[in-house]
Formats: structure tokens, C-alpha cells, sequence
């Protein structure tokens, strides 16, 4: 970009993605908000955003129960934990519901694994494309990467939204596309090999990858999925008396490091 | 009987009060008595590089970080972190929201903390191999796997938009280096214009601040965390005069934004019966 281009672009911004005619209309992607996506649900409108495409009702009732089914209103979940501790220490509702989506994008659950686990699908998809097993996939993604995400699980081996999930998507008739049946095969060959189990991280993947979604968009679809689930632990944290949400006393902060000194 | 909880740490011990255990009489970092002692004898810097490294650190570690903490106070209101904040300041959004958004914006890659991690990272694997820093600064997606960051869009350190080193960056250099313990500053000082010609762009504060991450011996999540700290004050200052400004000296930019598939009007339902 060039100092003139930066010059011009200090005053104009040409070819945006929506716009507000303050007192008059709302436009995004081409659509007027409150005429055309008004007539439409939240969830739709959320996706249309992320994507300016539109879906069926079934992948639009699919995507609803996604959200729904990690609405987990449970502290101990550490993006929740983050929600309650704010609700304990009174801060603000909108700040509660900030730290834990903010924390949402994890290296250990949530984000990170999302993507990576959509991103394995597509590669391994390219691959079989050019003639190679899901096999040899899927030995080389755990000789170079160690993992393949999606498999196994770090706390549970069993993770209870798999059934409540596989049941939506074969009762909507969204079981037969091409990432989804990857998944499966590659659950099979992990199952086999090593014990592993599908867990929700790769259905969700694989099959928002069969609606299309990229790795960035299915990111943003899913940066709320948690809220749902962390109001409840503010909400708990706020109604118990301030302080009180699983205080922790000087004697059980252990200590591991060096002996006291003097400066 | 119910689990115990636990958390753990090797950087803070706290000894209670004999009547309440969940008051602490006395509290240790890394063995220091911090209130008893350090709070008496050591400066903001000494305490800040103890916490973040567990020694008590060299009076040049301690000189170099103060000075970076001046150089990065205030990246200034047209900065996109400090903007955000302002955001925050002229709405009269919670004070904390306004550091909340320096933050999430100031931690990206266009002169942000993600930034400073890659370049802290480089560092650590190049040190001072000229030829290694020329190959990455031309590939630096070469190993990028999908993740919640993007590959970054320029080579780390260099102001995409910059035509020559801006003098604030060279005089941060120069002053930081003067100072450091470590030799990475004065390695960027004396090569800088060959990794300028090589990458075609001027050297970055960002660079700057990751030079001096590694003289102090810390680890590029270290970095990260230091340098969103240390930027946070300008965020703090302008938010906090945007309120009292007021919106009317704040850029109104909707009537700049345009279309390029607008529908056009389609009308608004008749609500004339309720008066309003």
C-alpha cells in the first residue's frame, strides 16, 4: 500500500460489508437489516454476517443445536470459572461475559482445537483427492503434528455431546458429506490403532466444513457458543455473598519455589 | 469430606494471619518479603523483572526496562490500540472496557504483542545470525500451521507502511542500547539498515521492544505479556481525555464508509397511529 493509497483511505472507506443510514435504513452484504434479514432469525443473520451466504433450515436448526449443546452452566469449566470469579469479585455483567469468551480461544479446548481440527479435515481431504489413503494421513499428521485434533479428549474419554450431535445430524439428514464421512473413517482408524474416540470438536468440524465454512469464518460462528453456559455461573457467583466462590486460604496456595531471603 | 483445592506456585508464598486463614500477614516473591523489604529497597523495574524472572535483577536488566517502559508508554492516539481505547473513552464505556480494548487490539500483529512473540521466538531460534534473520524476515509464514492468528501480512519488526526509520524508533534504539546488559539491541543497531534494505522497510518499534525482551532474558509469552503492559498508560490517558473531550472532537467516519451493493431505501413501515 502506498502513502498516497494511505492518504486516500484517511478519509474514505470504499467497499464495505455494511453500513448504517443513521434514521433511515441499515444495509449489511447487501441486505437491508430490518426489511429483508428482519424477517429472519438472530442465528441466521449471525452466519449470514460471517459468511453472506445463506443456509437451509436444517443446517440453520444443526448450527442452533451446536450452540445450545455447549451451553454448559458449570464453574468449574475454567472459561466459566473466569465469568464466576467476575461475578464474585462484582464487576460488570458485560465484563463477566468478556473474560470467559475471551479465554474461549484456548490452546487446550475451544478455538484453537476448532480450527485445527477443520483445518485437518480439509488437508486430509485434498490428499485422499490426490490418491492417498486416510491412512497414510493420518500416521503422517501424528508423526509431524503428534496429534490429530479432534481425537481423544484430555479429561473425559467419553464425551457426552457426540450421541446428542451424531442423532441431530442424521435425524436433519447431514451425515453424508464428505468431511463428516473423513471424520468418521478417521475415528475408526484411531479407534483401531490407538483407542482414540471422536470427540465433539471433530464433528462440529468436519461438518461446518461441509457447509463450507473456512477455518477464520467457523472461528467467529463459534466465538458465543460458551455465553449461553457462562450466565448462569455470573449470574450464581453474583446472587452468594461477594468473595465466597470458591475462596482459597493462604494454606492451600502451595509453594514450590526458594527459600526466603533478604533483598 | 470434600475434595481440597489447591492452587500452586513457585513465585508467591503468603504465611496467614493466626485468626484468619484468608489473610495473608506476610507475602514472599521468590522468597523476598514484599511488603517488608522489597517495597522499602527496590524500584518498579527491580520488582517487575524479579517477578518475571526470579532473581533480583542486574541494575543495567532493571535500567533497561524502565527505559523500554518510557519508549512504549504511549504508542499514541492514532495508534489502533490507543483508538480503540479512545473508543471506549469518548462512549464513556467502563474505564476497564477501555483497557480491555487496548488490549485485544494492541495484541495483533500489525505492531502488536503477537508481533513481538514472533519476533522474540526468531530471536531465540537466530540470535545473531545475520544470514537467518535475511531468510526468515523473507519467509516468515514458513512454518505457520492453522491457528486463531493469521500469518502475518509483513516481515516482523518492519513498518509495512513506513518509506525510512522513524526517528522515535531510532532514538529508542540507541537509548535502549546504550543501557542493555544483553548485545541484541546493539546487534539491531549495527545491522539494521542491511535487514532494512533486505526486507524493503523501515525497522519497527515492535523490533525495538523484542531486541530488548531478549537482552532481558525473556521468553516470547513473557514478551507478549511485558509489552501489553507496558503500552497500556497511553491507552489509559487518551481514553481518559476523549471522554472529557467529548464525542463532537471524536472522528465521526459514517457518512466515509460507502457501499458498493447497496439495495437503496425500502421503506419504512407507517407507524403514524401511535403518535410519536
Amino acid at each position: 500500500m502506498s502513502i498516497e493509497d494511505l492518504q486516500v483511505a484517511q478519509n474514505q472507506l470504499e467497499g464495505a460489508l455494511g453500513k448504517a443510514f443513521l434514521s433511515e435504513r441499515v444495509v449489511m452484504r447487501g441486505k437491508d437489516l430490518h426489511n429483508e434479514l428482519g424477517k429472519q432469525d438472530w442465528l441466521s443473520v449471525m452466519v449470514y454476517a460471517i459468511t453472506g451466504r445463506e443456509f437451509s433450515a436444517n443446517q440453520l436448526r444443526y448450527m442452533n443445536f451446536m450452540w445450545v449443546a455447549t451451553s454448559y452452566p458449570d464453574a468449574g469449566i475454567w472459561p466459566n470459572q473466569a465469568t464466576a470469579l467476575a461475578g464474585t469479585a462484582r464487576t460488570t455483567p458485560s465484563l463477566s461475559l468478556v473474560t470467559g469468551l475471551a479465554l474461549s480461544e484456548a490452546r487446550l479446548y475451544g478455538r484453537k482445537p476448532d480450527r485445527r481440527a477443520m483445518d485437518f479435515f480439509y488437508r486430509a481431504a485434498a490428499r485422499v483427492d490426490q490418491g492417498e489413503s486416510i491412512e497414510q494421513v493420518i500416521e503422517q499428521e501424528i508423526e509431524q503434528r503428534k496429534v490429530v485434533f479432534g481425537y481423544g479428549r484430555p479429561l473425559v474419554r467419553l464425551d457426552e455431546r457426540v450421541a446428542h450431535t451424531l442423532h441431530v445430524i442424521e435425524t436433519l439428514g447431514l451425515d453424508n458429506g464428505r468431511h463428516f464421512q473423513l471424520a468418521l473413517e478417521t475415528h475408526r482408524y484411531l479407534k483401531r490403532t490407538r483407542g482414540l474416540s471422536m470427540n465433539i470438536a471433530a464433528i462440529s468440524a468436519s461438518t461446518m466444513a461441509d457447509m463450507g465454512f473456512s477455518t477464520e469464518e467457523y472461528q467467529l460462528f463459534l466465538t458465543l457458543v460458551f455465553v449461553a453456559g457462562m450466565v448462569p455461573c455470573y449470574l450464581d457467583a453474583k446472587r452468594r455473598p461477594e468473595g465466597s466462590f470458591f475462596p482459597v486460604s493462604c494454606d492451600n496456595l502451595v509453594y514450590s519455589g526458594v527459600a526466603e531471603r533478604r533483598w | 469430606m470434600s475434595e481440597k483445592f489447591e492452587l500452586h506456585s513457585s513465585i508467591w508464598r503468603e504465611e496467614a494471619q493466626p485468626e484468619n486463614p484468608f489473610t495473608a500477614d506476610r507475602c514472599l516473591a521468590f522468597g523476598y518479603d514484599v511488603y517488608g523489604d522489597v517495597l522499602h529497597k527496590c524500584s518498579w523495574a527491580e520488582y517487575l523483572l524479579l517477578l518475571f524472572t526470579g532473581e533480583r535483577p542486574s541494575v543495567a536488566a532493571a535500567s533497561l526496562l524502565e527505559k523500554l517502559a518510557i519508549a512504549l508508554a504511549n504508542p499514541g492516539p492514532r495508534e489502533p490500540s490507543v483508538r480503540a481505547a479512545m473508543n471506549g473513552g469518548v462512549g464513556g464505556s467502563v474505564d476497564a472496557a477501555s483497557l480491555i480494548a487496548a488490549l485485544a487490539v494492541g495484541a495483533g500483529q500489525y505492531g502488536g504483542s503477537h508481533e513481538v512473540y514472533l519476533l522474540v521466538n526468531a530471536w531465540q531460534q537466530l540470535g545473531e545470525d545475520l544470514d537467518g534473520w535475511k531468510a526468515y524476515l523473507s519467509e516468515p509464514n514458513r512454518d505457520y500451521r492453522e491457528d486463531v492468528w493469521s500469518p502475518i501480512e509483513h516481515p516482523p519488526g518492519f513498518d509495512p507502511h513506513g518509506v525510512r526509520c522513524a526517528r522515535p524508533v531510532l532514538q529508542s534504539l540507541a537509548a535502549l542500547a546504550e543501557v542493555s546488559p544483553g548485545s541484541a539491541l546493539t546487534w539491531l543497531q549495527e545491522h539494521r539498515s542491511e535487514l532494512e534494505r533486505h526486507s524493503g522497510l523501515p525497522l519497527a518499534m515492535s523490533a525495538v521492544a523484542a531486541a530488548a525482551f531478549q537482552d532481558l532474558g525473556f521468553n516470547a509469552n513473557q514478551a507478549i505479556m511485558m509489552y501489553l503492559m507496558l503500552r497500556l498508560p497511553g491507552a489509559a490517558v487518551h481514553a481518559l481525555e476523549q471522554e472529557k473531550l467529548g464525542w463532537k472532537k471524536f472522528p465521526a467516519y459514517g457518512p466515509a464508509i460507502h457501499l458498493n451493493d447497496d439495495p437503496g431505501p425500502m421503506g419504512t413501515p407507517d407507524v403514524s397511529r401511535f403518535g410519536l
